[in-house]
């Protein structure tokens, strides 16, 4: 095989080859490639968050509207009524501060499944990493976190919660919960393009997903000693880091956060694998 | 010096039931080189597997077996408009589809009011593309293509779509293209596309290249295996009574590899070759030209022949035949005295594969493929004033 440079094009600059093959590893981390395209991931991030709230009347502010109402429904129910304990958290901010990173999550989760069935077309026409999408759905709902994060500061204020030291693990936590946005995001887009049938799921995993993770209780009343499997939830690890790290209540989560950190690697690195080996015929199966 | 390497391919696709999948092979055994600058056009019946080359060169998907290998930027044109989103206006658009065709932002931002501009949508910049007509939304889809710059263009049969205006821009814009010195593979159905466009060729067919090389020779073969296949049923079926019959015809002058693909402009002889089974006086020999939906062309008949036993070459020389490219078929005949020997459409159908020269497009290329000259002068007044031998000349 011949794939010397002839003096014919002294001016043309020597181009570097590419080699399409059947063999991919789909056990390596695509980061270069990735970066390639990070022009690519950015238009992405920047279409969802365009047309997210296109043609509605109050726009982001379902950003906010969507987990306050929430917090309003738990407090009085969960709180008010049913008497949770809520570690002497005031009950809007014990909720509010689950909220932010469950309702993250639930949008982003949803989002990153459905992308590779919603971009069928393009991925049908033209090349670029798959994993952009998935990624830039999970980056893409970090914008309506931000807005409704607002609204946490705002009841911080109110209720007379400062930042403590603790707050400087939140970027860790809130890098957690993208993580596993992520991370379960690309086995449910892969399994989605193959069998339409986890779109029916999904609505039913993430309530279910939402009553096993300290969402609308402490994850303090889970017996001890089962509180390493509840770990394996990364939610759970997310949702305690969240409350701990922005109120400064309770003690740090750290046996549990370990464990929940583990179990991301585990998922992340699994999907990545996956999603990867269905990449080669996603164009043709979707 | 080559630009663009490949040696492949066998890409397997999935049908039917997911629970069932049923493989055949889309691609098999196909194996060629592109070098740098070269157009190629694919060519090939539908379902043969010409698309499924362009998605594995562009890593849309990936070959089951074999190997491809690419020294260059490639851009794929699969179709126009990929990536548009009904909800965003015009100008996001425009950087949104750009950016997934693999144009970087800063490239984008550069080009943006060429492209503008070549769609001619400047007052609906700001508006969602939901609102553009669909003839506006092919404009900018395609003004969008039409910038992007890679050293390698993979183009399906995008020009197929829109109006006569908008292919008549994209034809003149490939054109453009292919003159940049850019490689190009180009999927069409349409042979005077591939002629005006490509040098070389590759004819797909049923997963396998049935035949690669020079345009000419490629789109030829292409073109003569649409024609009717010689049955020897309907050889044998002819009027006439068989005595006396036609044997064979070919292009005698000038010499081509394939002695039915007529490729030049000059002066060209036609030989039939006839058996002769009794001694003939005054012999009528009819011949005629016929395009491919069998209007006449050409006809003409020499009488009072004189043609003993044995092997006859008739031959007509003609200056020039500059026709449209395409199929078409002779008819040759031989009587004598209200008799008919024998009456053949002769096989196999003539190509005309030469190069065409008139309107680049398709509707209005007629009949003729005749080469043209043009010369523009001025004239002013004064001088026509001058030359009064124009208005009335030769008064002695």
């Amino acid at each position: 095989m011949n794939t010397s440079v002839t003096p014919e094009s002294p001016t043309l600059p020597v181009l570097p080859t590419l080699r399409i093959a059947p063999a991919i590893r789909w056990w390596a981390l695509p980061l270069p490639e990735l970066w390639s395209y990070r022009e690519l991931l950015y238009f992405f991030v920047w279409r969802d968050v365009k047309i997210r709230y296109k043609q509605t009347v109050i726009g982001a502010a379902w950003a906010v509207l969507q987990p306050f109402l929430t917090m309003l429904v738990f407090s009085l129910f969960f709180g008010k009524l049913a008497h949770v304990p809520s570690q002497g958290l005031p009950y809007p901010v014990f909720y509010y501060s689950a909220l932010l990173p469950w309702m993250y999550f639930s949008a982003a989760l949803q989002n990153a499944t459905n992308t590779i069935v919603e971009n069928q077309r393009v991925i049908t026409k033209v090349y670029f990493p798959r994993l952009a999408l998935p990624l830039s759905s999970v980056l893409s709902g970090l914008v309506d976190f931000g807005v409704s994060f607002l609204m946490f500061a705002a009841m911080g204020f109110y209720y007379g919660i400062r930042p403590t030291v603790a707050a400087i693990w939140f970027p860790a936590f809130l890098l957690l919960a993208v993580l596993t946005a992520l991370g379960v995001g690309l086995w449910l887009s892969a399994l989605n393009a193959l069998y339409r049938d986890v779109r029916y799921v999904l609505p039913f995993l993430v309530q279910f997903w939402m009553f096993a993770s300290p969402v609308v209780y402490p994850s303090s009343l889970v017996p001890t000693k089962w509180r390493w499997l509840y770990g394996l939830n990364p939610m759970a690890g997310v949702i305690d880091g969240f409350r701990w790290s922005l109120t400064g209540h309770g003690d740090p989560p750290g046996r549990l956060v370990c464990i929940s950190v583990a179990a991301v690697l585990l998922i992340l690195l699994g999907g990545l694998a996956y999603f990867q080996r269905m990449e080669t015929t996603v164009a043709d199966v979707v | 010096m080559r630009d663009v390497f490949m040696r492949l391919l066998k890409a397997p696709f999935l049908r039917g039931e997911p629970r069932a999948p049923e493989h055949f092979w889309a691609l098999r055994d196909v194996s060629f080189d592109v070098q740098q600058g070269e157009v190629v056009g694919l060519i090939g019946r539908n379902g043969a597997g010409k698309t499924t080359l362009l998605k594995l060169l562009s890593r849309i998907t990936r070959p089951t077996e074999g190997y491809i290998e690419i020294r260059g930027r490639v851009g794929s044109l699969l179709e126009v408009g990929t990536g548009f989103h009904p909800e965003l206006t015009g100008r996001e658009n425009i950087y949104l589809s750009g950016a997934i065709l693999g144009m970087s932002r800063r490239e984008i931002g550069n080009k943006h009011d060429a492209i503008v501009a070549f769609a001619g949508v400047e007052r609906f910049l700001d508006t969602p593309l939901k609102h553009y007509s669909s003839g506006m939304q092919m404009r900018l889809a395609f003004a969008v293509a039409a910038h992007l710059e890679p050293e390698i263009l993979l183009v399906d049969e995008v020009l197929a779509v829109g109006d006569l205006e908008f292919q008549k821009r994209c034809l003149g814009k490939m054109d453009e293209v292919t003159k940049t010195g850019r490689t190009i593979l180009f999927v069409s159905h349409q042979m005077n596309q591939i002629r005006r466009l490509c040098r070389r060729c590759i004819w797909i067919d049923d997963g396998r290249i049935r035949c690669a090389g020079s345009m000419l020779e490629v789109v030829s073969a292409y073109e003569a295996s649409f024609s009717t296949p010689p049955s020897s049923a309907e050889y044998h079926r002819r009027e006439g009574t068989r005595s006396t019959r036609f044997l064979s015809w070919r292009i005698a002058e000038p010499y081509t590899e394939e002695s039915n693909v007529l490729d030049s402009f000059g002066s060209v002889t036609f030989e039939f070759v006839l058996g002769v089974n009794v001694d003939i006086r005054g012999g009528v020999n009819g011949i005629a030209l016929f395009n491919s939906d069998h209007q006449l062309i050409w006809a003409t008949s020499v009488s009072r022949l004189e043609l003993s036993k044995g092997l006859h070459a008739l031959r007509f020389k003609l200056p020039s035949l500059p026709l449209r490219p395409g199929v078409y078929h002779w008819q040759v005949s031989i009587w004598e005295g209200g008799h008919c020997f024998d009456q053949w459409t002769c096989v196999p159908d003539m190509i005309v594969g030469t190069k065409p020269v008139t309107h680049p497009h398709e509707e209005w290329q007629g009949l003729l493929n005749l080469p043209w000259e043009f010369r523009m002068e001025r004239q002013n007044r004064s001088e026509r004033g001058q030359e009064p031998s124009l208005v009335n000349p030769q008064v002695d």
